[in-house]
């Protein structure tokens, strides 16, 4: 919907305008300039924008409507699990006994708090099959950097950390594994998929070798295609003296049907604002608590929540332990949303979760698959990933198609990533989704298939509809202009 | 200003400009900006930098990725096109020219063998 509504609150403001009215003081005035060096004095009163009140709501309200997300509609972003977060989850997340706690109280006032922390902990134990959890990392690549802390912990621990530098990462994974094991200290490199898009086992042997630290994977991967050479990498790593390590962010796959811990790995983060449903996208907050194997349990982060006798109590008396990784216990208002939906979904439930992303997946995948091409044929897991080569072909190309689909309502898939397929459309729809809103979505890219061939050009131009047309990415970031300008 | 035809290729899709037996200029290819899309900016070496071979010299950054550039050769970098800092735009425009990135002084022996004719290297990339 257009709006014309689009003026900035600064040029809205008119001198000596008010949306608030203070009590006189009664505290006395006092004059800071005799305190502060003369360089930290305003010169200049601050330009803020003057307007009434009700011109505050309005702004702020029309900006609120601009705004999409998955209650405004359909959010296929691919690796982002974008589904609907249960309003439940936040009445529990706003009880009393959970917002009005501060994190230095003492532990024996906050009991509740604790308990919560150390369920949740048992819970994810379950779902990952490894043997401690800690719940610190803010979010997936800061649980991949803190694991990776432990795999160089580990192989310091054994004599061998200044051997072990390298972390093997496919060619399809997620960005943030060869930068987390970068931010690490470690080298990357990388492994080259094998047609069928999975890990190719002969290019793991030749990369495996007495420098390696471990090997970073998602599975399924990327391309949505569970890894089903799994158990022979896992080993293939381990014989070579690595650790593996499980990227969750794709997690929502495989609940209830397999864990990492299953599958051989050492070192595992899952992305509670993807799989269990905590609000995300706006930049978070999110939480990616990390899950070990038991001898790697001594290099968790500090303090960790334990129980003794019947007492909750936080223990940092852990000599190996790579340290704190962020304030406190992690976005603890994050895990208690998780921890809702873990208990209102039950274990069976989660199983379902997994069931219904997967075959919505499918489905999509089935009925998308004569209008665009499909690179991997194969059964996918929650997600898949067409690519726009026939469309490309035509003059249009994935990121035309992605802002024509804002035209029909609907927030576009991620495009372009992963990058081993050209011109690539990453849809995952997740299980929260009815098949009427699915078969929407089919026929918006049926007609857009269709547009391809008829009227390139108004693909070019897309969107149409938006209060924005089609931003030009490329000045702002060549010629960015990053203050307001009249 | 160097023609195609003139030019080598390596798989990494870098192009290498054989001036005299141990001075080269480097680029990238008319192939490898495509792929980039717009590119919007460009992280140089300094001049004195020793270039080696198959390691980062540079990375070019478009508005879909960030992608390292290969070092074709071994040898110390003499000569840097800062003009891409303002206008990376030039390496779409004219990879082969104005979008030229470094000359390098090549230490030993140049193989020229090891790389692609403009012929070989177009059908490389169109497999």
């Amino acid at each position: 919907m257009t709006t014309s509504n689009t003026k900035l609150i600064f040029e809205q403001s008119r001198s000596g305008r008010r949306a608030f009215s203070l009590l006189e003081s009664d505290v006395e005035v006092f004059d800071l300039t005799e305190e502060l060096p003369e360089h930290l004095f305003r010169k200049k009163a601050a330009e803020l924008p003057e307007v009434s009140e009700l011109q505050l709501m309005r702004h702020y309200t029309a900006l609120a409507n601009k705004n999409f997300g998955i209650e405004t509609g359909f959010y296929p972003l691919g690796s982002c699990t974008m589904k609907y977060n249960p309003k439940v989850n936040e009445d529990i997340a706003r009880m009393d006994g959970f917002m009005h706690i501060h994190p230095l109280q003492d532990p024996a006032t906050v009991q509740g708090a604790l308990k919560v922390m150390y369920d949740l902990q048992e819970d994810l134990k379950q779902v990952t099959g490894m043997d401690d959890i800690s719940l610190q990392p803010a979010a997936g690549a800061q649980g991949e950097w803190a694991g990776l802390l432990i795999f160089k912990a580990y192989h310091e621990k054994n004599g061998e950390g200044n051997q072990r530098k390298t972390i093997l990462v496919p060619d399809s994974a997620h960005g943030t594994n060869p930068a987390s094991a970068a931010v690490a200290g470690y080298n990357v490199v990388q492994i080259k998929s094998n047609e069928k898009g999975t890990v190719g086992v002969e290019a793991l042997k030749a990369a495996l070798g007495p420098d390696t630290a471990g090997l970073m994977l998602t599975n399924p991967n990327t391309l949505g295609l569970f890894e089903i050479d799994i158990v022979e990498i896992a080993e293939l790593v381990h014989e070579a003296g690595g650790l593996l390590y499980y990227d969750g962010a794709n997690a929502n796959a495989i609940l209830g049907k397999s864990t990492p811990g299953e599958m051989g790995f050492d070192v595992v983060h899952l992305n509670l604002h993807k799989s269990f449903s905590t609000p995300h996208g706006g930049g978070g907050p999110g939480s990616g608590p990390i899950g070990v194997k038991k001898y790697l349990s001594p290099f968790l982060p500090v303090p960790r929540i334990e129980k003794q006798k019947n007492l909750y109590v936080l223990n940092s008396d852990y000599e190996d332990t790579i340290g704190r990784v962020k304030g406190y216990f992690g976005n603890f208002g994050v895990n208690v949303r998780a921890y809702a939906y873990i208990k209102s979904m039950g274990a069976e439930g989660l199983q379902q979760v997994s069931e219904d992303a997967v075959l919505n997946a499918n489905y999509l995948k089935a009925r998308l698959s004569e209008y665009y091409d499909t690179p991997y044929k194969q059964h996918c897991k929650h997600e898949f990933v067409l690519s726009g080569l026939r469309q490309k072909r035509k003059g249009v190309r994935t990121l035309d198609i992605a802002k024509r689909l804002l035209d029909y309502g609907f927030y576009a898939p991620t495009v372009y990533f992963p990058l081993i397929v050209e011109e690539s459309i990453m849809i995952e729809p997740t299980e929260t989704e009815a098949k009427e809103t699915l078969d929407e979505f089919v026929e918006a890219m049926i007609e857009i298939a269709k547009e391809v061939e008829e009227d390139p050009d108004l693909l070019h131009d897309a969107p149409l509809t938006k209060s924005v047309r089609r931003l030009d990415e490329v000045m702002a970031a060549r010629k960015p202009k990053v203050i307001y300008q009249d | 200003m160097a023609e195609k035809e003139k030019l080598y290729f390596t798989n990494e899709h870098e192009w290498i400009e054989v001036i005299s037996e141990d001075y080269v200029r480097i680029g990238i290819s008319d192939y490898a900006v495509e792929q980039l899309g717009d590119v919007v900016f460009v992280e140089l070496p300094a001049v004195n930098d020793t270039m080696k071979k198959e390691e980062g010299f540079a990375t070019v950054e478009s508005v879909k990725s960030s992608s390292d550039i290969y070092g074709p050769v071994e040898g110390t970098i003499v000569k840097v096109n800062d003009s891409l800092e303002d206008e990376p735009e030039k390496l779409n425009d004219a990879p082969f020219s104005a979008g030229w990135i470094v000359e390098v002084q090549v230490s030993g022996q140049l193989n020229t063998e090891e790389w692609m004719d403009a012929k070989t290297y177009d059908e490389f990339v169109s497999e």
